[in-house]
């Protein structure tokens, strides 16, 4: 570390990398205490393990560096990487698959490209995705929500702690059938025949507006969402960006409510990872575009790369792909869209050199 | 005046703790007479003041001490009467802690006054007249840059100035000299800034006073009752005192990047420049003192004083009960954009505030960690610039992209690294990229000064020897046409005897050199390749004269030379003979 120079400013704002981390963590806590009550103990203990590993990775890799470990430690971010990574499994993924995605996201996603502040990849989503290609079978096993049971008696949630510490790391002595089930992106995306009505008297997974249970759950990442932005901790660009493409493309491509609809708006923008993506993945201000404009075209293109993949392409849900694709585009978004320096008549768009 | 005029929002900004009432409790105080007093010569932008009194010399209050250097440059007056010591380097206040030429004058403590030249009927004064006053009253701006007052006033002749702008938003937290001034002396500001306003003949004069003074500003507005003179409140918001911030909030217009506020028709002065002028034109007083905030929880009565220019700045600190073991970091200046000085140095005409903090206020910065790229810097950015990304080209050095980012709109104020969650020394990277830059500019324009230098003397010889070559071939020419001329002449007068041979001595030696043997051409070029050979070797061991590797090679040398001469010599008056 170089020696901190005595100069003007000499006073200093209180805000601390260590306070925006925990206050995303914080902005996350109504979502996260939805989630256990619909699914029980899965999504903590995914917490717990993925932020464990997450922040001994982080410590092992800091020392391979030879980096001051505990100055590094301090300011949250591993802590975020896991916790967001954490609530982006499936509750009771098995343990190892926790470790594989954590594990990736700090090594791969971060620490081989210069640690924090230099990845251009979400460290997290790359994590996901990782874990989503490899292991398919995991990552679509969705838990059964709580209160499914009454509507349809084969299916049981999981919801005692014992029992999601077995599923989590001994899940073949455990019954196979009945505690995991399609969700209701997978319905939608695999429904030929029925309209959306005759559908949803048939497959308990869709709600009044979305999924059920997950729509309350988005609606609790978006307060989440909310507060951040009155905090400024994160700005509102990306998020209106992203929703407002999402909702857009849902209302283009919508087909009405028989068979060959596409899911509402309000479906798409309630269901699957949409709401957590927006406000917490893809604000991470590392791997987004910098500039105000330039956020809002990065939320627009991780919006409707979101529905065309869900639509039309293999996933189900397509958060973690969207975004890793817009990370890609980031520095270009960058260069092109610097706002209007006081002074100038206009922008100066554009790489500005051939090398 | 009442209806306020519109004003506009600028970009970004922040509101830091405002720290302003502790000092504004005890009024106006006038500290008793400093023994020593330090005038430095170079006191503003520009050049220094050339000194017109020498050591030993006795000097009345207000006597000219130095005169301007220069159109960028500005007079110097003795604050108190007393004998000048010494003229030499002495603390200066600036970052650099360089000690700088300054007049060191020794109060007598009579404090008398040299004869001043009142001027009572300003009004039918011409601009000229006006400015001659202002700029032998040696004031420069006394908001902070301390730009030469009549210089500024003159900056852009040919552009008319259809708005005067008063700084009076003293956006920097803590200091509240600006205030003081206003509270106390604002019917002499608004005569100062008519008389500013007779100069320039503006459409309208502007002050702007942030709202967190309203004593100020309901001074103000009683002084300026009746005047064509408007006082805009202003949001307090920092750094709305910025001279292109303040331009931007009460006109909406923007100073063109690069150029000035005179190339939109707006001139800028502050409140302060503004009482000077009123005391240089109608009092007939030089700028001897100023309005100066000392502040900061390690003094225990934080306090405004009018200061003597060239007051030692300890001397001000102990008039404000200065509590040494809690002095952490001594700030000339506010506490975004000023800069620590040892307190032997002086006050100067551009120092509006002493910043004596402790190590609470003004903690030392903890160690940056990497940058987030939160954006927190882009939206407290006044400029609209992006600087994370500056912050990441600076570190690349990538000048030809800090360029492109507008890395030159940057005004320092510091905005950026108050609000930075990683503690980035953001401004501090900014002044290293842009001296870098303007040190590699130099650096070009001098090469290409070298480079163009280079290629007109390679022209120049082309074109003498050009000029050479066709001298020779016009005395060739004009040569053989003689020759022709007296060989008909001859022919004409062959029964004539033959004239006496022009120039035999010369012509014998060309023929002599012409008719040398294969042999003796050798000779030759051997006896001058070893005379060279030695005058080289003379020449490097007058170079070297401890060289003994070079005196030992003189003597053999000097034979081989000798005996080559000797040769040569021979061959040819063998040949003679």
């Amino acid at each position: 570390m170089a020696i901190t120079p005595v100069s003007s400013p000499h006073a200093m704002g209180s805000n601390r990398t260590r306070t925006i981390m925990l206050q995303v963590l914080a902005a996350t806590v109504p979502g996260l205490l939805l989630l256990t009550w619909f699914f029980g103990w899965g999504t903590l203990i995914n917490l717990l393990l993925a932020c464990g590993f997450a922040v001994l990775v982080e410590a092992g890799i800091l020392r391979l560096r030879k980096r001051p470990v505990r100055f590094f430690l301090n300011d949250g971010s591993a802590l975020v990487t896991g916790w967001l990574l954490a609530l982006a499994l499936p509750p009771y993924a098995p343990w190892w698959l926790v470790l594989v995605a954590a594990g990736f996201a700090m090594i791969f996603g971060k620490h081989l490209y210069g640690g924090l502040g230099q990845n251009p990849f979400n460290p997290a989503m790359l994590g996901y995705a990782v874990v989503l290609v490899s292991f398919p079978m995991e990552m679509t096993s969705w838990p059964v929500w709580r209160g499914a049971e009454q509507l349809q008696p084969a299916l049981t949630p999981t919801l005692g702690l014992l029992e999601g510490i077995q599923r989590v790391f001994a899940p073949g002595s455990l019954p196979a059938d009945g505690w995991a089930t399609a969700t209701a992106l997978d319905v939608i995306k695999n429904n030929n025949s029925l309209t959306l009505a005759e559908l949803r008297s048939a497959e308990p997974a869709l709600g009044s507006f979305a999924s059920r249970g997950w729509e309350w759950v988005a609606l609790a990442w978006l307060a989440g969402g909310l507060f951040l932005i009155r905090r400024k901790v994160i700005s509102w660009h990306a998020p209106a960006g992203m929703l407002g493409a999402l909702g857009l493309m849902s209302l283009l491509f919508w087909g009405g409510s028989g068979s060959g609809s596409n899911g509402s708006p309000l479906f798409h923008l309630l269901g699957g990872a949409t709401m957590l993506g927006a406000f917490f993945i893809i604000t991470d201000p590392v791997t987004c575009a910098t500039s105000a404009r330039g956020r809002l075209i990065f939320g627009a293109g991780v919006g409707v790369l979101v529905y065309v993949i869900r639509v039309w392409g293999n996933y189900p849900d397509a958060v973690a792909f969207a975004v890793l694709l817009m990370n890609l585009c980031a520095p270009t978004i960058d260069y092109y869209t610097p706002p209007r320096t006081y002074g100038h008549a206009k922008a100066k768009r554009g790489l500005g050199k051939v090398d | 005046m009442s209806a306020q005029p519109r004003i506009w929002d600028i970009p970004g900004g922040i509101h830091p703790p405002e720290n302003k009432i502790q000092s504004t409790a005890r009024g106006l105080e006038h500290p008793s007479l400093p023994a020593r007093l330090i005038l430095p010569l170079l006191q503003h932008i520009g050049s220094r003041a050339k000194p017109v009194v020498n050591a030993g010399d006795r000097v009345l209050k207000g006597q000219l001490l130095a005169v301007t250097d220069g159109k960028f440059s500005c007079s110097l007056h003795a604050p108190t009467s007393g004998i000048i010591s010494a003229i030499e380097n002495a603390p200066y206040p600036h970052a650099s802690g360089l000690h700088e030429p300054a007049i060191i004058l020794d109060s007598d403590g009579e404090d008398r006054w040299t004869e001043l030249q009142p001027t009572a009927g300003w009004r039918s004064l011409e601009p000229v007249a006006l400015l001659d006053l202002i700029d032998s009253a040696g004031i420069s701006g006394l908001g902070g840059a301390g730009f030469p007052a009549a210089a500024k006033l003159l900056s852009r002749p040919d552009h008319r100035i259809d708005t005067l702008v008063i700084n009076a938003a003293e956006c920097e937290p803590y200091i509240t000299a600006d205030d003081m001034c206003m509270r106390h002396y604002a019917t002499q500001i608004i005569t100062g800034i008519q008389i500013l306003s007779h100069i320039l003949n503006p459409e309208r004069v502007l002050v702007g006073i942030e709202d967190n003074k309203p004593e100020a500003i309901a001074a103000m507005r009683a002084a300026a009752e009746g005047e064509p003179v408007s006082i805009i409140e202003i949001p307090t918001k920092y750094p709305s005192g910025g001279e292109k911030q303040l331009i931007q909030i009460l006109t909406g217009r923007e100073v063109p990047s690069g150029g000035l506020p005179a190339d939109i028709g707006v001139l800028c002065q502050n409140v302060g420049t503004a009482l000077a002028v009123h005391d240089a034109v109608v009092l007939g007083r030089p700028l001897i003192h100023r309005v100066v905030t000392l502040t900061g929880a390690a003094l225990e009565r934080p306090t405004n004083v009018m200061a003597l220019i060239g007051t030692p700045i300890h001397e001000l600190l102990a008039f404000a009960g200065l509590q040494p073991e809690r002095l952490h970091r001594l700030v000339m200046g506010g506490p975004m954009m000023g800069f620590t000085v040892d307190s032997a140095a002086p006050v100067i005409k551009t120092s509006n505030c002493l910043l004596a903090g402790t190590i609470d206020e003004l903690p030392p910065p903890p160690p940056p960690l990497p940058c987030i790229r939160c954006g927190l810097c882009a939206e407290a950015c006044p400029a609209e610039l992006l600087p994370q990304q500056l912050h990441w080209f600076a570190l690349g050095k990538d000048y030809p992209q800090l360029e492109r980012y507008n890395l030159f709109d940057c005004i320092e104020c510091g905005a950026c690294a108050y609000v930075c969650p990683s503690h980035i020394p953001l401004v501090h990277q900014y002044r290293a990229a842009k001296s870098e830059i303007r040190s590699i500019e130099l650096q070009h324009s001098r090469a290409d000064h070298s480079r163009r230098r280079f290629e007109e003397r390679q022209a120049r010889l082309e074109r003498e020897a050009e000029q050479r070559e066709r001298d020779r071939q016009a005395r060739a020419e004009r040569a053989a046409r003689a020759k022709a001329a007296r060989e008909a002449k001859a022919a004409s007068e062959k029964d004539t005897p033959a004239p006496v041979a022009v120039a035999p001595d010369l012509a014998r030696i060309q023929a002599k050199n012409s008719t040398l043997t294969p042999e003796q051409k050798q000779l030759k070029v051997a006896a001058s390749t070893a005379r060279m050979a030695l005058q080289r070797a003379r020449k490097q061991l007058a170079a070297n004269p401890d060289n003994l590797d070079l005196q030992a090679q003189i003597p053999p040398l000097e034979q081989a030379y000798a005996d080559a001469q000797r040769a040569f010599e021979q061959a040819t008056s063998q040949e003679g003979s």
